[in-house]
């Protein structure tokens, strides 16, 4: 990783460029997974717990749904000039019984997936200004 | 079963982008809603606002402001805010006042003016509101909508051509209906022709936001009698409930779902569990309702409410719609009123606007919208932060 690369969210994943993960947290008592990550009460009604753990969630799982941005959103969205259209995808894991949204990586779009894809975590630039890169989460079709 | 509050009286200002302040269009309802029940303002005892929330807004003394401007009198006000259910949650406030003895006649209002371009939340670096995380991410309203669009594709196999469908419906009967901002009739040629904004909706897929006002006026069943209006319209159930945990189909303005993980938790979908309570309330099941007024935010998501009401199978709301079954003169006519499609949302004013469409349907004074032999209309919608609502009217 260069020095130019920045998180765009800081302490919501991991900057490993290889492997990196989202961290959430996890409920020690009842075993419920928060993403983002927080750690003052566990929203399982049947739970009281005080407890949390950070922890990496899983880097892989299967679209729930997924579609283009073909309009620019408004700020803080940071948009190229011109706009380019872009896929999102709600990617549910497995593990922790979660939906989690993220943008999909740059050239893959609605065309290239699919209910059921399997799809795993990538780090790539959410945008760039004179710092260098801020990198985020990404769902990239698994190879 | 709860017991029954009487709807006296329904009004509206028309929806449109008139830039006035929300409380001229809510004081317009508000006049209408008395006239129609033939209640005069001075004997009100309760005024129950639906507010929205935004920078700098005073819609959130909604109750009062209403109260004010139509002149002091000494009622009572409640003020709701729960998003899009806002009309809702002060349509139970009044029911409770009235089922608890506390007023005989309440007046309902809710109304809205709403700012020009996209909603989008405060600037500056703030990763601790999801709205904020979302809008960074590039995640926008229609984003949502067309997540749930493009599932019903690849589970049902619904088409570009069956979401239009239901533009094309509503076009056709919200033409007719003067309170409508878009009275205009589209084919499905100028849906396909419009803007793809979120794939797989297009702009003419999507609902706009409008200026508008819708009022309510409702008392006790002994009360209507009393002033010969015993068979006027019944509100039979409202239903506010929040999601269950595991809520499992992602929501705005979150960036994921709940966990299931947990032993003993299963996951749930909240818009499907928002008319299990009205049914229960109501004594009814789906199988006894003649015509719906559901959010459709999206065309799609109006086929994702027919089947959330159960009033067909999961995944069987296009062909019905396909069959003409949800058009009025079909089977079970939804959105008859041109829906969210011809009035653009108002927030705090459409949860009511739905049930003065209902209303007047089951008072037979729809004109040309009219659904013959309509006795049972429920509503549904659901908004930001957990908040929903379904409400039956029986006659």
């Amino acid at each position: 990783m260069t020095q130019a690369q920045q998180a765009a969210i800081e302490g919501w994943y991991t900057m490993d460029q290889d492997q990196p993960a989202l961290l959430g947290s996890r409920c020690e008592s009842c075993g419920t997974y928060s993403f983002p990550a927080q750690y003052s009460f566990c929203r399982n009604p049947d739970c009281e717990s005080t407890a949390f753990s950070e922890t990496p969630l899983s880097r892989k799982g299967k679209v729930w749904s997924y579609t283009n941005a073909s309009y620019q959103p408004p700020e803080p969205y940071v948009a190229a000039e011109p706009f380019v259209p872009f896929a999102i995808a709600a990617v549910a894991l497995e593990h922790e019984q979660m939906t989690v949204l993220g943008q999909v990586v740059s050239g893959v779009g609605v065309d290239d997936l699919q209910v059921g894809m399997e799809m795993e975590l990538v780090l790539e630039p959410l945008y760039s200004d004179e710092e260098g890169d801020k990198l985020i989460w990404k769902w990239r079709p698994a190879a | 079963m709860a017991e029954n509050i009487a709807i006296l009286g329904a009004g509206m200002h028309p929806w449109g982008k008139w830039g006035k302040n929300f409380t001229e269009y809510g004081v317009a309802a508000a006049r209408e809603a008395l006239a129609d029940a033939g209640i005069k303002w001075s004997d009100v005892g309760f005024v129950s606002g639906a507010a929205t929330m935004r920078c700098g807004y005073p819609g959130y003394v909604a109750g009062a402001t209403f109260a004010q401007a139509l002149g002091w009198q000494g009622a009572e006000v409640n003020t709701s805010y729960a998003a899009c259910a806002s009309g809702s949650q002060a349509l139970a406030a009044a029911r409770s006042k009235i089922l608890s003895g506390q007023c005989e006649v309440a007046l309902v209002v809710g109304a809205d003016t709403t700012p020009r371009g996209f909603l989008a939340p405060a600037k500056g670096y703030r990763p601790e509101d999801p709205d904020w995380v979302r809008f960074y991410l590039g995640i926008t309203n229609p984003t949502y909508f067309a997540l749930y669009a493009r599932r019903r594709m690849d589970l049902y196999g619904d088409t570009l051509e069956d979401f239009a469908s239901v533009k094309v419906k509503n076009a056709a009967i919200g033409s007719a209906n003067p309170r409508a901002r878009y009275r205009k009739q589209f084919s499905a040629e100028d849906v396909a022709a419009s803007p793809m904004v979120a794939d797989p909706l297009r702009l003419m897929d999507i609902c706009a936001t409008s200026d508008g006002g819708a009022a309510l006026v409702v008392s006790s069943e002994s009360f209507a009698k009393k002033i010969g209006k015993a068979d006027a319209p019944r509100v039979a159930a409202i239903s506010t409930v929040t999601p269950s945990f595991a809520s499992a189909v992602v929501e705005m303005p979150d960036i994921a779902t709940d966990s299931a993980a947990a032993d003993g938790i299963e996951a749930q979908s909240f818009r499907a569990l928002l008319p299990v309570k009205a049914y229960e309330e109501a004594g009814l099941g789906p199988e006894d309702v003649d015509f719906a007024e559901v959010y459709d935010l999206s065309t799609a998501l109006e086929l994702d409410w027919i089947e959330d009401l159960q009033l067909c199978e999961r995944g069987a709301a296009a062909r019905l719609t396909r069959n003409g079954d949800t058009k009025v003169g079909g089977r079970l006519p939804v959105n008859a009123s041109g829906g969210l499609a011809c009035f653009g949302e108002a927030v705090p004013a459409q949860a009511l606007a739905q049930v003065c469409e209902l209303t007047w349907q089951l008072r037979h004074e729809a004109g040309p919208r009219q659904i013959d032999g309509a006795k049972v209309g429920i509503t549904a919608n659901q908004g930001l932060f957990g908040h929903g609502s379904s409400v039956i009217v029986t006659r």
